[in-house]
């Protein structure tokens, strides 16, 4: 975690997710190098890479699952990792944690569903034990939310009853349900059987278009990154090589290291 | 010619008196030592969750100590511990009943045994569970009330079952303490009608009848739970 500093450096403000020279380093293996990123609200955008290239890790930092190694990352116009103190910025403690937390959610490659809990459990216990809410009205949500990731019939049923692409679409619904503001999409489809992907990535897409949460998105589906994202952030070795909209970065990739990443995605089809 | 009368006292069964002392070995049986078992396990198990809680958490100086304190319980033999709480203990001004001493006895010795069997399904819960517990900003209550602690029940229920059984057995320890648990009220019979083998053997069977069949159980439920 970074030292604090006398000021808080400036750019909390300026956009709704906002790093701030980032690093992050395990041991000596720098992930992620002074890197600097800006979203806005509502904003989509896909995070595309070779594996090891830090996509993972800027996901996982704003979920707070990492800590930082030095930097700032603003969430709403609050620092995540650190919290004012008179006039300087110290680590947060865990109050701080886990209040920036209720306004992100995230879905994991392996669902991470709880086993021990039905399905409807899974969406209602975070709602009710962390924010509060009573439990008919977290139950009532809980069940339009199932509906809407199709899976209204399942609600008592455990996770290892459904197929994987069924218990991510739960695991979709159980981030929903904490009403997020930001959605964090970790490489969601990549422990699927092919034919049970369709029905995840149609979820999403749903989201993406009719919802105003702002996404940040690691995928391989590279036609799905195409469709949703607003823009698409080329990364390696820990830096953004190249950014723009899904258009450009596509179809018109403008680096050698994006046109190698890209074919040799695209060419693997 | 009249040699010297052959010892003939091979020790027989006599049924008349094996019916007649059973009723009063089985009361032993139903009224301490299975009263015993259940109330030591309650505390052994509440108490374990309690030191493996604390392990886990590295509470600074309350782990260490909980840690020194389940090794060492650990590595002393259970009538040494008996001893030392009956019969030390009231020279410090602690003092004890017998029924209370066996129960607290065996109950926070295998608590140092279920702590470290709750260690063990702890460990066992994949990291993704907890990673989902933050992303979903549960309060740390929560966490182990109902996503950890339920799963590494299921996990860790064989061995805590095996470990019930094995202190089930080591209640006749307590005859050491005078409590008048089955073995006790056997040796008591015996030693007032010099008939050792039927109060002794009718205890071994009601042990076997009893520790058998949970054994068998306990393997069952092993089988079921890892097909779960």
């Amino acid at each position: 975690m970074s030292t604090p500093e006398s000021n808080p450096p400036p750019g909390g403000e300026k956009s709704f997710i906002h790093f701030k020279d980032v690093i992050k380093e395990y041991g000596d293996l720098r992930v992620l190098d002074d890197l600097c990123i800006d979203i806005d609200a509502g904003e989509k955008v896909t995070l595309i890479g070779p594996s090891g290239s830090g996509k993972t890790t800027i996901l996982r930092l704003l979920m707070t699952l990492e800590t930082l190694t030095a930097g700032y990352i603003w969430v709403d116009g609050k620092p995540l990792w650190h919290q004012h103190k008179g006039d300087r910025l110290v680590p947060a403690d865990q109050k701080h944690l886990r209040e920036m937390r209720k306004q992100i959610g995230m879905v994991f490659q392996h669902f991470n569903l709880f086993p021990n809990m039905t399905v409807l459990e899974n969406l209602t216990e975070a709602p009710v034990r962390s924010l509060g809410r009573p439990k008919e009205e977290a139950v009532a949500r809980a069940r339009e939310l199932l509906d809407r990731v199709g899976l209204a019939e399942k609600e008592s049923a455990h996770p290892n009853q459904l197929s994987g692409g069924q218990q991510q679409r739960v695991a979709i619904a159980r981030a929903l349900a904490m009403d997020p503001k930001v959605l964090l999409l970790d490489e969601v489809t990549s422990a699927l059987d092919p034919e049970l992907i369709a029905g995840v990535l149609a979820v999403l897409r749903e989201l993406a278009e009719t919802t105003d949460i702002t996404m940040l998105i690691v995928t391989h589906e590279m036609h799905f990154a195409r469709d949703v994202s607003d823009r698409v952030m080329m990364f390696d070795k820990g830096k953004i090589v190249e950014e723009g909209p899904p258009s450009q970065i596509f179809d018109a990739p403008e680096h050698q290291r994006t046109q190698d990443f890209l074919s040799a995605v695209l060419g693997a089809r | 010619m009249t040699g010297l009368p052959l010892v003939t006292e091979v020790p027989t069964w006599d049924m008349d008196f094996a019916l007649e002392i059973l009723p009063d070995i089985l009361h032993a049986f139903l009224r301490y030592t299975l009263v015993i078992t259940a109330l030591a396990t309650l505390l052994a198990a509440v108490l374990g969750m309690v030191f493996a809680v604390i392990r886990y958490s590295r509470i600074p100086i309350l782990s260490h100590v909980t840690t020194g304190f389940v090794q060492f319980t650990r590595a002393t033999p259970i009538p040494v511990q008996l001893f030392f709480v009956y019969y030390l203990l009231p020279d410090y001004g602690i003092t004890i009943g017998a029924v209370t001493t066996g129960v607290l006895v065996l109950g926070v010795h295998y608590a140092c045994y279920f702590a470290e069997v709750y260690r063990g399904g702890i460990e066992s819960i994949p990291p993704g569970q907890w990673e989902a517990c933050t992303a979903l900003s549960l309060p740390q209550q929560t966490v182990w009330r109902r996503v950890v602690l339920p799963q590494a029940v299921r996990k860790i229920l064989p061995s805590l079952g095996n470990y019930v059984i094995s202190m089930f057995k080591e209640v006749p320890f307590l005859v050491f303490i005078s409590v008048p648990e089955m073995v006790t009220v056997a040796r008591g019979i015996g030693g007032d009608s010099f008939r050792y083998v039927e109060p002794l053997t009718i205890c071994g069977i009601i042990y076997l009848l009893a520790s058998y069949p949970a054994s068998v159980a306990m393997r069952r439920l092993e089988t079921r739970l890892e097909h779960a």
